[in-house]
């Protein structure tokens, strides 16, 4: 059961950050060259793999339950501030993520860029798909590496983050277009949820709490989870409704 | 000392984010629990409600500090 929790986590943060990704990816292209777009977002996928592939196995050597009290406390801080934003988006007190107005960002300052050509590649276009891809992709290997590590099956969660990037990529080819009419909002909500249930679960274990039912109790964290992030959404609206001169 | 200074402003910001009090909250939660623990008191019944406790206050903070028109 944890098992696919853990992969459908994976998979959903890794989707959502790569669809974010892939927009910087598009616009470095479109304006300044595919070939030092595709570079940069190459360099980029080898530090983010350097990264996992040196972190992951370094941190199964530290004892489980450290390790979970350490990533469990990672994740509810890193968890929470996703879930702030998603709550803060869903009760209208912040703009929703908008791919498009990104995207349109994106192309007016990446055609305002001088032109500088270094070893045959815009150095610009580089930079923007190896800083946007490596930015976005840190956050992925963050949710691989404490995932896969706390679960003991870092193999998974790197796979669910494959198949993700694969997912994403197709789809980005054959589309070429920011992926506008994924529910990014939706799906920042349910990671916010998901990495919020794993980090209470972790690090209430790491700090020695047993939970009735062991494993089977992620459920009830999640159900508790959804039900106040639901209720805040709730409230936050009301109060905003509220706020708004009629 | 520049990019050290960098390095951890980057994993400051990519971990606590905009507020360090949430971040706090989280921390003495999880203290709080491991006190219990070690105390030999059923303990998993702490936490799910103290984070909530934490994201509301957090949520509270966010919008009065847009209110305010502090951009964050």
């Amino acid at each position: 059961m944890n098992d696919g929790f853990l992969f459908a986590s994976a998979f959903l943060a890794s989707g959502v950050e790569m669809v974010e990704a892939l927009t910087i990816v598009l616009a470095a292209g479109v304006t300044r060259g595919w070939r030092s777009a595709l570079f940069g977002l190459g360099a980029a996928v080898v530090v983010l793999t350097v990264i996992v592939a040196v972190l992951g196995p370094a941190l199964t050597l530290i004892p489980i339950s450290a390790l979970r009290l350490v990533v469990g406390a990672l994740l509810l801080a890193f968890g929470l501030q996703w879930l702030r934003k998603a709550i803060l988006r869903a009760s209208g007190f912040v703009g929703l993520h908008d791919e498009d107005a990104i995207f349109a960002r994106e192309l007016a300052d990446a055609r305002g860029a001088a032109h500088e050509e270094r070893a045959g590649m815009d150095w610009y276009g580089f930079t923007l798909a190896f800083k946007g891809v490596l930015l976005e992709g840190l956050e992925v290997a963050f949710i691989v590496i404490t995932f896969g590590s706390a679960q003991g099956n870092l193999r998974l969660a790197a796979l669910a983050a494959a198949a993700a990037l694969v997912l994403v990529a197709v789809v980005g080819v054959l589309v070429r277009a920011p992926l506008a009419r994924v529910p990014e909002n939706t799906l920042k909500f349910a990671v916010g949820v998901m990495l919020t249930t794993f980090g209470i679960f972790w690090s209430a274990e790491g700090a020695g709490a047993d939970w009735p039912g062991g494993d089977a109790a992620l459920l009830g964290v999640l159900a508790f989870v959804v039900l106040v992030s639901f209720a805040s959404v709730a409230l936050l609206r009301r109060r905003r409704l509220a706020l708004t001169p009629a | 000392m520049r990019h050290v200074a960098a390095f951890g402003r980057f994993w400051w910001d990519f971990v606590v984010g905009d507020d360090w009090r949430a971040a706090a909250g989280v921390l003495a939660s999880i203290g709080v629990t491991a006190a219990l623990a070690a105390a030999g008191w059923a303990a998993w019944w702490f936490l799910p409600p103290a984070t909530a406790v934490v994201l509301w206050l957090s949520l509270r903070r966010a919008i009065r500090q847009r209110a305010l028109g502090v951009s964050r």
